[in-house]
């Protein structure tokens, strides 16, 4: 079954991770391109050559050049810096989106899944009921009627992606409450509690993994999306989406470089979670690659 | 008359199952419109109202009452359409949206339509012939297109098509102004144009459309083409197939006949979630061209706080989902025989 892979000795395990890795070059780089955004996000601030929000009048909308790599913007600011340093902001907000959407949406689906009745109901009525909007939709309302700040995108964001946790998280301790292992830890003395958070929820944890790269991905595009039509961060703060909104006004006019840097850039990051959440797909169940 | 239909009774519970979810919506929605930060009445009475105005707001709006009684308030506007009025354009926010929504279903309804065209034979060929450079392309557009994010494909689109190549015209909404809007008919231009045979502004409408709908269609392609190839992979190794194959069916019969009808099902359930997608998408795609749909309405009303208008398109896209989630089940009982009278 799909938790064949842990049931296996930890030597087993690496080795099978390491046969699925070399057979899938892909993976390799999707975890090269991750250590490339990790470590723009670190280090990036410290490293950019200009400072991101210092304006330059007389240096305006240069297209890239040796000085300036990704050119300026339209009052005079360096690009290529504040595309680098919009990194650590981006993925703070779906890092801590999805971190928050992965705990709430495990405690609240492990004890549907587990004790079942009417929290299991009543949770799942709850989930239809998010699902039933347009996801970025209803992120927009969200955010509308909370305010207009970072603090809520991240919150909108973390409430959008809740539900596909819960549905895992319940659906795979729900098939294992009345595992014999399940009933071998409950008979041996253990709480309920105990043997739902020790013994059958690190069962849910690799397909939750799957789950999460995939989810920072969209979380990225959302929150890009997000500031893209104007909510939560506010200019001139370097975000990807923002400064593709901005640049979407220069375009017409053949001033390409403002929108599509940040663009590819916001393209690159979501790219590489998705990557690596297909391979970590086929590490975890390789029965369903496609 | 009911257990002699198994199939109309299936269609009456499926209508029946989607009412509770309409239910959360008006509820959500309903929470949505308490929750403005601070204090609602504040809010509406704009920024040089005193404490005295406040509360006559606060009494006018029934905010001053249960929020048990405000909801059945709030349930009573929306069935008689009441969806407030709209600060920025001062109109009603249910006249706005109606007369915007035709633009929207149509950029969406044709995306979708080109994106389940293209993403389909691609799919389908994909699973034929795996490892060609198909099912090569196939993958690429995959995982590229999850990763686009429409807003930014649709500037590159304009930077391409329209400033390097000139093919397309400006960016500036669903008709250039050297052209009348067809007579208000269904409000999809390229049908009311088609109706009174007006094949200038109908082309004219159609090179509006082209790139928002590219745009979109970029985006929900990738889905539509991951689920076709693999359910017709899953399809092609069921034993039917190999059962067919040895009777001797041709080819066409088996990959046509059985094959595809099968693998149908999974992909007509990944529309209901490509149509979620599509839906946001639309909001983004709509600023990116300036596009005179709901989605544009409620960015604009975004900017400038205008909660009664944001809140109004909410429920609106989620009804609209609601319901063509309805109508994707419905089709999912009519493609598969099997499903109408399994639930008998």
């Amino acid at each position: 079954m799909s938790d064949m892979p842990i049931s296996a000795a930890p030597q087993g395990r690496f080795d099978h991770i390491l046969y699925v890795l070399r057979s899938n070059p892909v993976t390799m780089i999707a975890f090269g391109m991750l250590g490339f955004i990790l470590a723009c996000a670190i280090l990036g601030p410290s490293l950019v050559p200009y400072d991101p929000l210092a304006t330059n009048a007389a240096n305006a909308l240069q297209p890239p050049s040796a000085q300036h790599w990704f050119g300026t913007d339209q009052v005079g600011r360096d690009v290529f810096s504040r595309v680098i340093v919009a990194t650590r902001l981006d993925l703070t907000i779906s890092v801590l989106a999805v971190t928050m959407s992965f705990v709430v949406g495990s405690i609240l689906g492990a004890a549907a899944g587990y004790w079942g009745g009417w929290l299991d109901i009543v949770l799942n009525r709850i989930l239809d009921t998010i699902m039933a909007f347009p996801l970025f939709v209803l992120a927009m309302g969200i955010v509308a009627a909370l305010g207009n700040t970072i603090e809520n995108i991240i919150y909108a964001t973390a409430i959008i992606n809740m539900p596909f946790y819960a549905r895992l998280v319940r659906a795979e301790v729900n098939i294992r409450r009345d595992a014999g292992f399940a009933r071998a830890a409950k008979l041996s003395g253990n709480s309920d509690l105990r043997v739902l958070a020790l013994h059958i929820f690190p069962n849910a944890l690799p397909p939750m993994m799957v789950q999460v790269s995939l989810n920072l991905g969209w979380a990225i595009l959302n929150a890009a999306g997000l500031s893209f039509i104007g909510l939560g961060v506010r200019p001139p703060t370097p975000e990807w989406g923002i400064m593709v909104a901005e640049g979407a006004n220069f375009i017409v006019s053949g001033e390409w470089w403002l929108a599509v840097f940040p663009g590819l850039w916001l393209m690159m990051a979501v790219f590489t979670f998705n990557l690596l959440g297909d391979g970590l797909r086929d590490i975890v169940d390789p029965r369903k690659r496609t | 008359m009911l257990s002699t239909r198994p199939r109309l009774r299936a269609t009456l519970m499926r209508i029946v199952q989607a009412l509770p979810v309409v239910v959360g919506v008006v509820v959500i929605s309903f929470l949505l419109t308490r929750a403005l930060p601070g204090d609602p009445a504040v809010y509406f009475a704009g920024a040089a109202a005193d404490a005295e105005s406040i509360e006559q707001v606060r009494v006018a709006m029934g905010l001053d009452k249960p929020l048990l009684e405000q909801f059945i308030v709030y349930v009573g506007d929306l069935l008689r359409g009441d969806l407030g009025q709209s600060l920025s354009t001062g109109r009603p926010v249910a006249v706005d949206l109606a007369t915007r929504l035709p633009a929207s279903l149509e950029l969406t309804l044709t995306a979708l339509l080109l994106a389940v065209v293209i993403a389909v034979p691609l799919g389908v060929l994909a699973a034929t012939r795996p490892g060609s450079w198909v099912d090569h392309l196939c993958r690429v557009v995959v995982t590229a297109g999850v990763s686009l994010p429409t807003f930014f494909t649709g500037i590159l689109l304009i930077y391409i098509l329209y400033y390097l190549m000139g093919w397309a015209p400006s960016p500036i909404g669903r008709l250039d102004f050297i052209y009348l809007s067809p007579e208000h008919v269904t409000g999809f231009y390229l049908i009311d144009a088609a109706l009174v045979r007006d094949w200038e502004t109908w082309r004219g409408a159609a090179s509006q459309l082209a790139l928002p709908a590219m745009t979109m269609a970029l985006f929900t392609l990738a889905p539509i083409a991951r689920m076709t190839r693999a359910a017709m992979l899953s399809a092609l190794s069921a034993d039917f197939i190999r059962t067919a194959k040895a009777a001797g069916l041709s080819n066409r019969k088996v990959l046509y006949g059985y094959a595809f009808r099968n693998a149908l099902l999974p992909v007509v359930t990944t529309l209901g979630m490509v149509f979620s997608f599509a839906l946001g998408a639309n909001v983004l795609v709509e600023k990116v061209f300036a596009w005179p749909g709901i989605g544009s309405y409620a960015v604009e009303a975004l900017v400038v706080s205008d909660y009664a208008a944001v809140q109004g398109f909410v429920l609106t896209m989620a009804l609209l989902f609601v319901a063509l989630n309805l109508v994707i089940d419905l089709l999912y009982t009519a493609i598969d025989p099997r499903t109408g009278f399994l639930s008998s």
